[in-house]
């Protein structure tokens, strides 16, 4: 059998899992770790510039591919900057192995030089963690750690590992494991079949139908049973922030986004329906507005594979814990077995009809905007700037954003048709997210087009990985929406602190994100009249090998509409612009 | 309403951590814990006492089968069950109140495990409630120090919560 030291049985162990890249960064307690990923040469490693952005690289490569993202950074200061990346993934759910350097086994407790208790730390934002004690352990704590991570409702997994461990000494057995077994996780495989036949019975008898899908559709590969199953009933389809591109966004079912700034017509037709299919999706505040008052007619079937989040926020009619594609499987089955008996119900075809009138007279009277709200100005809308990105990409990029007015303009005017092209970071909310996790996509798929909706306060946050962009030859492009304020932060102060911008101004400090970009070896456009958008991103898409920094100067006084009347109204009680609501 | 969880949960370390940081992180009450090791020492069994509708038990009871440590969970108030929570309280014993502590004690079927120039050690278990019963007997007696190991319980019969 192989010898190995504990620092090499990582390597391995990465390498034997089918590991693409490491995204990490370097220090004292990890230094053995990286001496073993320099002489074994079997994955490769992404020097990022701050571990922040490590874990953000990793969680945008395990998006766009649906392979866990792994990271690898030292203790103590290594350890927690990656701490806002893991609590990212956790949020929305991404399979993601975080490998952290640790002191010596006995110096565990001493305050010694950066030591962070990082088990303690991450416990909160982990979906479980190890603290490894025998360097023994490493080959079946890594395959325990990837199939955690991977499984079930997905999420990260942080390893623990004190140097004195991975000593290049001290060497043992390796041996990698085919597979684990834990006793006390087993995620559910198949929902319960007398439950899925009540939901069928339930979704035939619906008039005002509504499924209202999430991220864990994309998480479980259950996009296309989910299509075909919107498609066979002609019903409406609403996705979530994270959802986006579950169900192809352009097609006429798809009634937008839903939630606080989702469209009129998919937050009335919640409101008003009687049957919601709700699949993968979590009820998060950002949908339901006041909990109490949401969707009063409707029997709520939901579907997910973590029986946590079912009935957490609302009460649910008929709750069906599994895998949402064998759950979505059996329920397709059973709606073909319910429409092939004749003495069975069947759908309500006037009443769908009337609903879908209903629905498009609501698309008709506010529908997605288009046009100009503030008089005429020659800086471009931050809503064409999204829609001419969405042209120049022929709706087939993959778009990460940051968080803030761009995220939510880019969630409502980029028709994603796809699954894992929309990557965001939805439950946490992380500025500082989009630049990284284009990173971590480009390098995953080379030849796809992958660009980064940001503005400029968000790419501040983590603008230090141009450089590793640089390193790299990661050519992505980034799509900058410039107003001068955190845009986000101002519209909440427009709308209930009377105008008070209470810091969230740059005043003349914004670098000149041109030459900023060409001093690492970038191109750099700066587009200020909304006359030259079209021509700047053209010319920005055409170079294929080049990171192009564009730099849009929009309209600062845009606000993201609809929006949810808050806090206590309900779906349907939305502002439509700065003067109308609902 | 008071519910009494017990878990079984691996005997490793940082586990207690996940299941008392659940508690904190979600916002969830815990009234208290008892926790050691079993006849199987590779688990530890847990006992919880906490209060909350029928929606919030079953959110706990959810998420504490999330963790991954967790192996079973059951809500032992939801059918029979013994339950016992072990007290041991000093008192203050001299002059009339040494003979007094000394019969309230025997009245509840306590005992006195430790005898000092001027006070007493007293043992009691019983329900929860049989142990309020008793410290609110002491009366006048002044009591030095208390300690309670927290309810221990398990199901009446032939149901047993193993892994």
């Amino acid at each position: 059998m192989e010898q190995l030291s504990g620092g090499e049985m990582i390597v391995r162990a990465l390498e034997d899992e089918g590991v693409e890249y490491v995204f990490g960064y370097p220090g004292g307690a990890a230094l053995h770790i990286y001496d073993a990923i320099f002489k074994l040469d079997a994955v490769p490693h992404i020097l990022v510039r701050h571990e922040q952005a490590a874990t953000h690289a990793a969680d945008g490569y395990a998006r766009a591919t649906g392979k866990p993202g792994v990271v690898l950074v030292t203790s103590g200061p290594g350890a927690t900057n990656a701490i806002t990346g893991i609590a990212t993934a956790y949020m929305d759910s991404i399979p993601m192995v975080v490998l952290a350097g640790q002191v010596q086994t006995h110096l565990i407790g001493e305050d010694a030089f950066q030591e962070t208790d990082m088990v303690g730390v991450s416990r909160p934002i982990v979906k479980h963690s190890f603290m490894v004690k025998r360097t023994e352990d490493i080959p079946s704590i890594i395959k325990k750690a990837f199939y955690i991570a991977t499984t079930g409702r997905p999420g990260p997994v942080v390893i623990d590992i004190p140097k004195d461990l991975t000593h290049p000494e001290h060497k043992f057995d390796y041996h990698y494991p085919e597979s684990v077994t834990l006793r006390s996780y087993q995620p559910s495989s198949r929902g319960h079949t007398g439950q899925i036949r009540k939901a069928a019975r339930l979704l035939l008898s619906a008039k005002r139908p509504i499924i209202y899908a999430g991220g864990g559709v994309i998480q479980g590969e259950g996009c296309e049973l989910l299509t075909t199953l919107a498609q066979k009933l002609n019903y409406p389809v609403t996705n979530t922030l994270m959802g986006l591109g579950a169900y192809p966004g352009s097609d006429r079912q798809f009634l937008g986004m839903l939630g606080m700034h989702g469209f009129y017509e998919a937050n009335m037709a919640m409101h008003h329906s009687d049957v919601i299919l709700a699949v993968g999706a979590r009820f998060d505040d950002r949908v339901t507005n006041t909990v109490g008052k949401f969707c009063p007619g409707a029997k709520i079937i939901h579907i997910d594979v973590d029986p946590a989040s079912i009935a957490k926020i609302v009460p649910v009619d008929i709750p069906i814990v599994g895998p949402v594609q064998t759950v979505l499987t059996e329920l397709l089955a059973q709606i073909d077995a319910h429409l092939q008996g004749s003495d069975r119900e069947m759908p309500e075809p006037a009443a769908l009809a009337q609903w879908w009138q209903q629905i498009e007279s609501w698309r008709e009277a506010h529908g997605l905007w288009h046009g100009r709200r503030y008089g005429e100005s020659e800086l471009a809308m931050p809503q064409d700037v999204i829609k001419c990105l969405y042209e120049v990409t022929e709706g087939d990029a993959y778009v990460t954003s940051d968080v803030g007015q761009h995220q939510m303009f880019a969630a409502q005017y980029y028709k994603f048709d796809k699954p894992r092209r929309w990557i965001n970071s939805g439950g946490l909310g992380t500025m500082g997210f989009g630049l990284p996790a284009a990173m971590g996509i480009k390098l995953a798929l080379p030849d796809a087009e992958v660009a980064c909706v940001t503005g400029e306060g968000s790419i501040q946050m983590n603008i230090q990985e141009l450089s590793t962009c640089a390193q790299y030859g990661t050519p992505i492009k980034i799509v900058s929406l410039r107003n001068n304020y955190l845009g986000m932060v101002k519209q909440w102060q427009d709308m209930q602190y009377e105008g008070r911008y209470s810091e969230s101004h740059y005043a003349a400090s914004l670098p000149d994100f041109v030459k900023l970009a060409e001093s690492f070896g970038h191109v750099g456009i700066k587009v200020e009249k909304r006359d030259d958008l079209e021509a700047a991103m053209r010319e920005a898409f055409a170079l294929k090998d080049r990171l192009v920094f564009l730099d849009v100067f929009v309209e600062p006084h845009e606000h993201v509409y609809p929006m949810h009347v808050a806090p206590s109204g309900a779906m349907k009680d939305m502002w439509l612009s700065k003067t109308e609501r609902t | 309403m008071r519910r009494i969880l017990s878990v079984l949960l691996e005997n490793e370390p940082g586990a207690l951590s996940r299941v008392v940081g659940l508690f904190s992180q979600r916002g969830y009450n815990i009234e208290s814990l008892n926790v050691a090791p079993t006849d199987d020492h590779s688990l530890s069994r847990l006992t919880l006492t906490t209060s909350g509708d029928d929606l919030k038990i079953e959110q706990i009871n959810k998420q504490l089968n999330k963790l991954i440590d967790v192996v079973k969970v059951v809500d032992l108030t939801e059918g029979a069950h013994v339950e016992r929570d072990l007290l041991l309280v000093k008192v203050r014993a001299v002059g009339q109140q040494r003979d007094e502590v000394k019969r309230t004690t025997d009245i509840f079927r306590g005992q006195i495990i430790d005898v000092g120039p001027a006070t007493y050690v007293i043992q009691l278990t019983g329900p929860t409630e049989k142990l309020d019963s008793f410290v609110a007997a002491l009366g006048d007696a002044e009591i030095m120090e208390v300690v309670r190991s927290g309810v221990a319980g398990m199901a009446r019969g032939e149901k047993v919560l193993a892994p």
